[in-house]
């Protein structure tokens, strides 16, 4: 069975779990929310700032949400020790990571999409004209997010205070993504918007760079 | 570091009852066997299915014919199933994963064989404990594994939960299917074993060997009380 | 024994000289003029974080090629080093700033990497001590170790783009360019210096943790009854 049909398959199962519950992506976007309300009582911004630091507190806020989604990826499977299961199955390594990858990019992809609007609203930023240009940038920095995260979930899951430790070790890997998010968002949100380029292709160095090193890793990743 | 020098050789069709008291071993030895763990040091063949040079100090190449994983079922101490997903959705999930032809009757007939079709839509976290156990087994066996592992799977079964699992594990004897079930204490499964096996601080104590009598062996478990 | 002694002696001595060097040798800078002699100690101690990061990143990989307990010895041994090795560069790094150029901190490549990396290996060495399973921890560890110096590059990347964006004025040396030969000179002797302090420290913690490992291995002997495995403290041998 070729890695991506099994990812697929997993995807399947990951989204099926998740609308049973809703509780990770509930939690989330509650969460998420809170961060971007918490930022306005903090900050209470004029127009011309809200533009400066609306950009670094939205992935900012991006980036709290996702270190606590992320943990349940690998956690979940330790109720019953499913991940057994899935390694018992004729399928490789990096198909089971790579299945949790996407369905923690769908994950957070949803929830951005559900803050993003909030966030416009709270900050008085338009989103006229660049919602698409906007989206790129969501995902190729959501993606590197993800990619990372769930490495880091699958290491943390057996360690003590995993709760802490995830953001511990996503956190500072994380920091040149964000300056590239943010500057690319920022570009987005300026008086002339524009798709920053550089930025662009930094973000897409970086998931290629850390996607790479997980299809290599894996296998160590998951073994006892 | 729970085994030392461990040497096993087991035959297709052989029922082994693997022997020990609680950190004898015997549950990493059933993982190594279900290729979970790595040794750190030796390896694990299946002759005839797949050779498959596993641990970190090989130093010739690794020969693999096919894989192995498909003729390996593993019944463990959870029972490796969602919670969240119905009977019949966890059976679906690993009927895809292995790419099984005819998923649908398989499932059917799992679900007949464990008595939970009625059931099979219901989610696996309303089941009491046997019947999740019965669904463990089904998951196990619904791929068609040669080689069936169990790690104490009587623990925590009622008088019909036992009985089921020694009318299935005498089908899967006399299907040829290899067993290696793994207990501490007497349960009646063990009279379909055909070899008994004791582990002792990681090291293999007694065996009855191939065309040997495990009864003695077994005679010497204490009943579970 | 009497080896160690003299060699420890010896680096010790190379140390006094590289600070005698650094500060009575080297010429006074003309516009920082005393605060700039931490400058060798401040750039030595980066080629050393620098230099022991590389070492963890290369036992990382043959921990994971080859599953011998020395390169987890090693990568954790490495790691340390450096953790401490940066911690003194960041140290170095402040005191000089804020004489020289009136501010404690700022965002450039090399500080932004550095201070990141301290992070990330911090992070690696609580890691380590959260994991419990041996085996389990050094390789865990030893993946997450890879994704750490992974990152450098891109933290060193993605700040010079933002700094197209944003110039500031360079401090702290800028690119080292035109420097005065004997400056030049004295610097390599304290690299140099700060190198073998590294590996004497390098070397310490290595033997400290293969001690540990084979304590470890006689209690699990002693304990399941078996004869005594061979032991290399014994025969001294690495």
């Amino acid at each position: 069975m070729t890695t991506a049909r099994a990812a697929a398959i997993l995807l399947a199962k990951e989204l099926r779990l998740e609308f049973r519950t809703r509780e990770l992506l509930t939690a989330t976007v509650v969460f998420a929310v809170v961060v971007v309300v918490l930022f306005s009582f903090a900050f209470d911004p004029t127009a011309a700032e809200s533009r400066r630091y609306g950009p670094g507190l939205l992935w900012i806020a991006f980036l709290f949400a996702g270190s606590l989604m992320l943990h349940p990826s690998f956690g979940r499977e330790q109720a019953n020790q499913t991940l057994d299961a899935l390694r018992m199955a004729p399928i490789s390594p990096f198909a089971i990571v790579l299945g949790k990858m996407l369905a923690n990019l769908l994950f957070l992809s949803v929830a951005e999409a559900i803050l993003v609007p909030v966030f416009a609203v709270l900050y008085n930023i338009s989103l006229a004209g660049i919602v698409g240009r906007l989206a790129i940038v969501l995902v190729l920095g959501t993606l590197g997010v993800v990619v990372t995260g769930t490495v880091f979930s699958a290491i943390s899951a057996h360690a003590r205070m995993r709760e802490l430790l995830l953001p511990l070790l996503l956190l500072p890997i994380l920091a040149p993504l964000l300056i590239a998010a943010v500057e690319a968002t920022a570009s987005l949100f300026s008086e002339r918007p524009a798709l920053d380029r550089a930025w662009l292709a930094f973000l897409g160095g970086f998931d290629i760079v850390f996607l790479t090193a997980s299809w290599l890793l894996s296998d160590f990743l998951l073994e006892e | 570091m729970a085994l030392r020098g461990v040497s096993l050789q087991i035959a297709p069709g052989e029922f082994v009852a693997l022997l020990g008291a609680n950190g004898a071993g015997k549950t990493t030895l059933l993982r190594i066997a279900a290729l979970l763990m790595t040794p750190t040091s030796g390896y694990v063949v299946f002759p005839g299915l797949a050779q498959v040079s596993d641990g970190p100090g090989r130093n010739d190449t690794e020969v693999v014919y096919g894989n192995p994983k498909p003729s390996i079922g593993m019944v463990g101490h959870s029972t490796l199933l969602y919670d969240e997903l119905s009977a019949a959705e966890n059976l679906e999930f690993f009927a895809r994963l292995y790419d099984l032809a005819d998923a649908r009757a398989r499932i059917a007939h799992a679900l007949d064989a464990c008595g939970l079709a009625t059931r099979s839509g219901s989610l696996v976290r309303t089941f009491s404990r046997g019947m999740r156990q019965r669904l463990a087994i089904a998951r196990a066996l619904l791929h068609g594994p040669r080689m069936l592992l169990l790690d104490e799977p009587a623990a925590g079964l009622d008088r019909q939960g036992l009985d089921w699992l020694g009318a299935t594990l005498a089908r899967l004897r006399d299907a040829g299917v290899t067993v290696i079930m793994s207990t501490h204490a007497r349960n009646e499964s063990l009279d379909l074993a055909t070899r008994a096996v004791s582990l002792a601080g990681g090291r293999v104590e007694r065996d009855s060997g191939r065309g040997g009598d495990p009864r003695p062996l077994l005679a010497a478990l204490r009943s579970e009380d | 024994m009497k080896a160690r002694f003299g060699i420890t002696a010896l680096v010790a001595a190379l140390l006094f000289f590289a600070g005698y060097a650094a500060l009575f040798i080297a010429p006074e800078e003309s516009t920082m003029h005393e605060i700039q002699r931490v400058f060798y100690f401040h750039v030595a101690l980066w080629s050393a974080m620098y230099t022991a990061l590389t070492i963890a990143f290369v036992a990382n990989i043959a921990w994971l090629a080859t599953r011998q307990p020395r390169w987890d010895w090693l990568g954790v041994s490495a790691v340390e080093v450096g953790v401490v090795s940066c911690t003194g560069g960041l140290i170095t790094g402040v005191l000089w700033g804020k004489p020289a150029w009136g501010i404690w901190w700022t965002w450039d490549a090399r500080l932004t990497t550095a201070f990141l990396l301290w992070l990330l290996y911090i992070a690696y060495l609580l890691l380590r001590g959260l994991l419990e399973d041996p085996q389990r921890r050094a390789t865990l560890s030893a993946v997450f170790g890879i994704f750490a110096f992974l990152d450098a590059p891109l933290v060193y990347a993605s700040n010079r783009l933002w700094r197209t964006q944003h110039p500031a004025p360079v401090v702290f040396g800028g690119d080292n360019s035109g420097l005065d030969p004997v400056m030049g000179k004295v610097l390599m002797v304290c690299i140099f210096a700060l190198l073998t302090v590294m590996i004497l420290l390098l070397v310490d913690r290595y033997r400290l943790e293969r001690m540990r490992h084979e304590v470890d291995e006689l209690r699990l002997a002693v304990e399941s009854g078996a004869a005594r495995p061979n032991s290399a403290v014994t025969k001294g041998a690495i």
